[in-house]
């Protein structure tokens, strides 16, 4: 088993400690604003790592075999979801500072929060942030079990297994993203509401953990770890997949902005024209060409789909987009005027990098790339009729 | 009987099994058991140079393209291009029609947006990408609806449709050599290797199917059937029972009549003495003028009272009486006059004999009762009175710092 050179670990250490540095900092210097991008940082962090499981599953429900080959990408990229439990912690001390219908007196005075008191209350607010964490941990510990279990006794009821948890997983993941996008996200804003919400956090994330999986074993590839299993045709899958997502979030966040705009409602348009107005707006058109026009044309062509260099930096562009996308939903709440980025908003963006690489090297060092027990092992690698490969 | 119309229905749609076949090669077919032996014989056959033959196989194999190493397709480019039309194309079509012809306002919107737009525009951009890839690809140079395809008909393409995998090898190819072929074909495995030959009818003769006559006739046929079909549902079938059960509810409907009433009127008036709200009934009524108990108007002297006077009075007394109150509107000149509200009568009537006025009429000038509520009601009065002395200033009525004449 190849490891994974040990400048990579090196690398990633010092990203993780310059984020913690920086966000530590940025608490001092200006604690509501560090909480705004803690709780972007935080949600990035579940997009990919939840998504990640989220792409395990689909695998194992959909009886794919084309994916087997690099499935453990994914799976290392969700063992970020044991450290949810740390992570959410700081959540719980920013209540205050980031959710208005925390203040007493604000509810006191506005119907609107009293309705919505008996969801958006700090009690309930805590015990669901963390059950969803509990929740996912419950899925990733027996799917990923059985997984790397079977590399060592290569049964087969590990896999039947592991369809089933997968099947049982679709709902969860649909569910808890929904209630994490609306309490994380949505509540900042506690008089607008959209109830695609949830579907657009979901779509985000998966652009977000396919473009972390793409970007992963292209590189992987190039390095000589996943060497034969993953030829051009994998390539192009994973890239239609990804582009197909992509269009999706698209699809999505049109159909947002299209039903807001059309019932002209000042309840829901408000919140459109905070992101409308000022340095927000250049922000919005920004949103719309990073995250969908320019990788719509790029990935569009089939030759690109293959492309490799083409692939990592589509990857890239896009885990740069979803990160525009938190930041662009969760920071106009703070500032309505004009949008604004410094060594505050870098921290997180640090952190994120070197948290999951180092995640992804705890896995890799301890654990074989390839699920060599699996039963579909066989039939991916020989799918292009190269029987003299050997699995590494 | 029903055995005989399975027999003409198989003889109709099978006149071609009939058809002559001529001593021309067409091409040889070679049947297969496996998928792996019908890729390594393609494999082979892409190696040994032959150009114009294909592979027919029931569903698709992983790995074909790269064995008879076909060259990526430029039909990608097509359909991209015929999508960008059906862009450009809807989006020309909805600023023509929102923007210029039609313009109909929908909500306060802008007559021509691009959000609304792009529902409809994404749309043409799938359907005529499809639809011209489809037109162009399948009927334009497939010649499809084809019906008259040498391997149609033959013992390969049945066994090849459902249980076996084939390679054809057409004549046309420039190494093409029967015996070589054949041999070629039969070391590289094959179960069954055959010949197929040509129909007696030259193929080149024969017209582009989609302009036959009976094809014609049954696109036709059934283009003048669905809208038939249609006229006749739309037009006669949604009213006949039971159809009509939604449309003829029971339920009464502006403007319907009803058996309920014996003047078979459904919209009846309101009860004798029903009074509307925001409105309270006048004692003097059709009453004289000296009947009338007088009080005081009890609007305020406040700005907004002589703004709302003033433009109630602007709405509904100008016309006639003109906007200075002088009798002066264009009615001027009719017989009866609207009279001037400037003469003495009026001048030394109360406010309440004006008031009496507004909500009885008087000779030709109708109650306002209905379209003037109380309030409004003693606003114009207010404002006759403050017309009254404008058009009849005394020099005491002058602020003392300015010039007096």
């Amino acid at each position: 088993m190849k490891k994974l050179p040990g400048k990579f670990g090196t690398i990633a250490a010092l990203l993780l400690v310059a984020g913690v540095v920086l966000i530590a900092l940025g608490f001092i210097a200006d604690r509501q604003r560090a909480f705004f991008n803690y709780i972007i940082m935080y949600s990035f962090i579940v997009s990919i790592a939840v998504g990640s499981l989220g792409i395990v599953a689909l695998e194992y429900m959909t009886d794919a075999q084309w994916s087997t080959p690099f499935r453990r990408v994914s799976e290392f990229l969700s063992f970020g979801i044991p450290f949810l439990l740390l992570l959410a912690i700081p959540i719980v001390f920013g209540i205050h500072d980031l959710y208005h219908w925390a203040h007493k007196e604000a509810v006191e005075a506005d119907p609107i929060l009293q309705g919505k008191a008996p969801y958006l209350n700090e009690g309930f607010f805590i015990i669901r942030l963390f059950a969803m964490i509990v929740l996912w941990l419950i899925f990733y510990v027996f799917i990923i079990r059985n997984s790397e279990k079977q590399d060592k006794t290569k049964e087969y009821n590990l896999l039947t297994r592991n369809v089933k948890l997968s099947i049982g997983f679709a709902p969860v993941l649909i569910i808890s993203m929904t209630v994490t996008a609306i309490d994380l996200i949505m509540s900042l804003e506690p008089h607008w509401f959209s109830t695609i919400f949830g579907v657009y956090y979901f779509a985000g994330s998966a652009v977000a953990a396919l473009s972390a999986m793409v970007f992963m074993s292209v590189s992987l590839k190039e390095n000589g770890y996943l060497a034969a299993q993953l030829t051009d045709k994998q390539f192009h899958s994973m890239s239609t997949l990804l582009f197909g997502m992509n269009v999706f979030w698209a699809y999505i966040a049109f159909s947002q902005f299209l039903l807001i705009w059309y019932a002209d409602i000042p309840e829901e348009t408000f919140w459109l024209h905070h992101r409308m107005h000022g340095s927000w707006g250049f922000i919005s058109l920004a949103l719309l060409f990073i995250h969908f026009v320019i990788p719509f044309l790029i990935l569009l062509p089939g030759r690109m789909k293959e492309n490799r260099f083409t692939l990592k930096i589509m990857a890239v562009w896009l885990l740069f987009a979803h990160f525009l996308d938190l930041y662009w939903l969760v920071m106009p709440n703070l500032n309505k005027e004009s949008a604004f980025f410094s060594w505050n908003e870098l921290g997180s963006f640090l952190f994120i990098i070197g948290f999951f690489m180092l995640v992804y090297k705890f896995k890799a060092d301890r654990t074989n790339l390839t699920p060599i027990g699996d039963p579909k092992i066989e039939t991916a690698v020989g799918l292009h009729l190269h029987p003299d490969i050997s699995i590494d | 009987m029903l055995k005989k119309l399975k027999e003409k229905f198989v003889e109709i749609n099978s006149d071609l099994r009939l058809e002559e076949r001529s001593n021309e090669i067409y091409g040889v077919t070679a049947i297969f058991e496996t998928p792996d032996s019908v890729i390594e014989a393609a494999k082979k056959i892409a190696d040994s140079g032959y150009e114009q033959w294909d592979v027919n196989t029931p569903f698709p194999i992983h790995g074909m393209d790269d064995a008879m190493k076909l060259k990526p397709t430029k039909l990608g480019y097509a359909t991209f291009i015929f999508g960008s039309i059906g862009t450009l194309s809807a989006l020309a079509m909805i600023a023509y029609m929102s923007g210029f012809d039609y313009k109909n306002i929908i909500g306060g919107k802008p007559f021509f947006s691009l959000p609304p737009s792009i529902p409809i525009t994404f749309e043409l951009t799938i359907l005529l990408a499809a639809l011209f890839t489809i037109i162009f690809t399948l009927i334009i140079f497939n010649k499809l609806p084809k019906i008259n395809h040498p391997l149609m008909d033959t013992e390969y393409m049945r066994r090849v449709s459902s249980e076996a995998f084939g390679i054809f090898i057409s004549a046309e190819d420039k190494k093409f050599n029967p015996d070589e072929v054949i041999g070629l074909l039969k070391s590289l495995g094959s179960s069954n290797v055959s010949l197929v030959y040509k129909f007696t009818i030259d193929e080149e003769k024969i017209q582009m199917p989609i302009f036959k006559p009976a094809f014609l006739g049954i696109l036709a046929g059934t283009a003048i059937l669905t809208a038939a079909v249609t006229y006749i549902v739309l037009n006669y079938v949604i009213y006949t029972t039971p159809f009509d059960w939604m449309t003829n509810q029971q339920k009464l409907n502006p403007q319907k009549m009803s058996p309920l009433f014996a003047d078979g009127f459904g919209m009846r008036m309101p009860v004798e003495g029903t009074v509307a709200r925001g409105f309270k009934p006048y004692e003097f009524l059709g009453k004289p003028d000296s009947s009338i108990k007088i009080v005081s108007n009890p609007m305020p002297y406040a700005k907004e009272v002589f703004e709302l006077g003033k433009k109630k009075y602007e709405t509904y007394c100008s016309p006639c009486h003109g906007n200075y109150g002088k009798g002066d509107s264009r009615l001027n000149g009719q017989f009866p006059n609207p009279p001037t509200l400037h003469s003495d009568k009026v001048r030394n009537w109360k406010d309440a004999n004006i008031y009496h006025v507004i909500v009885n009429g008087q000779n030709i000038m109708p109650s306002y009762a209905k379209q003037i509520n109380e309030n409004e009601r003693w606003a114009i009065v207010h404002y006759i009175r403050a017309l009254q002395r404008s058009q009849n200033a005394l020099d005491s009525y002058m602020p003392d710092d300015s010039n007096k004449k």
